[in-house]
């Protein structure tokens, strides 16, 4: 049984339909890419997962559970974080709070700062920068502060909206490294982006979103040689 | 002498305004909506507080806590039944349109239970007044009381938002709340709380502000309750700080124009101010610029 299931989810913005019924699976340990065009619907299928949408029909199961309908706030607790699109840390809080934020359902006091250190292992630039005020870090110490707060939580699945989306080539290239890490570290990925040459380097299997149906999917290095892939996605 | 009382006053109107302030500044800072019922929860716990204490004859500190509880029950009511179910799909418009017609109705409830006769209140504060400089310069015990109630509020309350996990919860959802879902907090039960902790205080100020200005009528809590508003604005509305410093200077300014200038013009002297300093700065005193998205 996968970590994730997806079947069938169909979601709608008032009358416009959004997702046209998506199925995919994301296995423990791996690190799955969604990839597809500006408007495809990526966001709207991560937002379905962590539940700040609502799927019309479909279910959508984490470790076994239905969670189609659960609220929200109760995902974190399950082991499921969420990066969202644009990171959206908490701009007026300092780095060290948005990472406390990260830990808010965690009531096990110790062992958050045994996790901040690691955050801050992880994200070197975040110790010495944990007094700053979030809005004034640059863009891509803002995209680290969202992923540190994430894994906060010590999610077994970790969600990522466009992570590299904005940010300076060296930056994406952290980024992606970064990623690789936190999967090594054992963290299954569900990583939706836009860069997807970057995105299948790094992913096991692939699922490319067209519209709100999936158009293709299967092991993201046969997806990287793929004609029409290539010639949609990687501009080639 | 006069001016120090005048002062005094101004600061003691002004602290009820700021307590006041404080349920505007922190509903619209966490649920972004403006609650223009609030002013009519501080009139239910002036006649709350009156019912106990001047009907059944109970205790002023009893006769308080009661208010609270009535104006706390009555703020989470208010939220679930009327805001709720429009702050996710409704035009912000609607919920303002929604929040005057909550106004109306506390009002109307009010006026079939207790008629339109105002109530005489009689002040629950029971402390004596002090006489400084051979009695040139009286403070009332009201004036006391309600200054330093007006100061340990907000110590509480800073302490709570910047110590508390509710308190944290509240900070993130009034910057993103679903970012704030994402960390695993309940955005309903936190704006909730919000509700309940504004109503809350709204019971405070209307026991002080009636035991100050001891008539109380169903429309007692509108005017009190419009000022605060601008007091927040004033401030910087989203602020808590920015609300007791705009709720102090509004008390003042209202107070020194009534005394130095003419009572008829005070209220458009305090519009005044607050037009030209939203020119001058448009987030109010103490507000914060809005942020540019990145
Ligand atoms: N809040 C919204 N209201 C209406 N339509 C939306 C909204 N958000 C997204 N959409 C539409 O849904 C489709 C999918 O959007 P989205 O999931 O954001 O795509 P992606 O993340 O792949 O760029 C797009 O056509 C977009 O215009
Ligand atoms: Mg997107």
């Amino acid at each position: 049984m996968a970590l994730l299931e997806v079947h069938d989810i169909k979601v709608y913005y008032g009358m416009i339909q959004a997702l046209k019924g998506i199925s995919f699976e994301v296995n423990e340990g791996e690190i799955v890419a969604l990839i597809g065009a500006n408007g495809a619907g990526k966001t709207t299928t991560l937002h379905t997962i962590t539940g700040l949408l609502r799927a019309k029909s479909g279910s959508i199961h984490f470790d076994g559970k239905d969670i189609t309908k659960t609220p929200a706030h109760h995902v974190v607790g399950m082991g499921m974080a969420h990066v969202p699109e644009g990171r959206r840390v908490f701009a007026n809080m300092t780095v060290l709070q948005n990472l406390k934020m990260g830990a808010f359902t965690r009531r096990d006091k110790d062992e958050i700062m045994d996790t901040l250190e690691t955050v801050y292992h992880r994200f070197p630039r975040l110790k010495e920068r944990q007094g700053q005020i979030a809005g004034t870090l640059s863009g891509g110490e803002q995209q680290m502060l969202a992923m540190g707060r994430a894994l906060m939580s010590r999610p077994r699945l970790i969600l990522m909206d466009e992570p590299s989306m904005g940010l300076s080539p060296i930056f994406v290239n952290e980024i992606f490294d970064i990623i690789q890490k936190v999967s090594d570290s054992g963290t299954t990925v569900l990583l939706v982006e836009q860069n997807a040459r970057k995105a299948l380097s790094i992913a096991d299997r692939a699922y490319v979103l067209e519209t709100g149906t999936i158009s293709m999917s299967g092991r993201a290095a046969d997806l990287l040689n793929d004609e029409a892939v290539q010639k949609a996605y990687l501009g080639e | 002498m006069s001016f120090l009382s005048y002062l005094l006053k101004g600061v003691s109107l002004g602290s009820v305004y700021a307590i006041i302030a404080l349920g505007y500044t922190m509903v619209y800072g966490i649920a972004k909506m403006l609650n223009f019922a609030h002013g009519d929860v501080i009139m239910v716990g002036g006649y709350a507080a009156f019912t106990c204490s001047m009907t059944r004859g109970m205790a002023p500190l009893p006769s308080i806590l009661i208010a609270m509880v009535v104006c706390t029950v009555l703020g989470i009511v208010i939220e679930t039944i009327a805001y709720r179910p429009l702050l996710e799909a409704a035009s912000p418009l609607a919920v303002l349109i929604t929040a005057i017609g909550v106004s109306y109705f506390l009002q109307n409830i009010v006026l079939i239970i207790f008629g339109s006769n105002p109530k005489s209140f009689q002040s629950l504060v029971k402390i004596p007044g002090l006489k400084l400089a051979d009695g040139a310069l009286t403070i009332s015990g009201e004036t006391i009381v309600t200054i330093l109630s007006c100061l340990i509020i907000m110590l509480i309350l800073t302490q709570f938002i910047s110590r508390t996990r509710m308190g944290q919860a509240m900070l993130a959802v009034s910057e993103d709340k679903g970012a704030a879902q994402l960390m695993g907090i309940n955005v309903n039960s936190t704006i909730a709380l919000t509700f309940a902790i504004g109503s809350g205080l709204a019971a405070i100020a209307g026991v002080l502000l009636c035991s100050a200005y001891p008539s109380l009528s169903p429309y007692t809590g509108a005017m009190p309750g419009i000022k605060a508003f601008v007091a927040a604005v004033f401030g910087g509305i989203g602020s808590i700080p920015g609300a007791f410093l705009g709720g102090i200077l509004l008390g003042v300014i209202e107070i020194l124009a009534k005394g130095y200038i003419s009572t008829q013009l005070s209220d458009a002297i305090v519009f005044g101010v607050l037009i030209i300093v939203l020119l001058v700065r448009p987030t109010g005193l103490l507000g914060k610029r809005i942020q540019e998205k990145v």
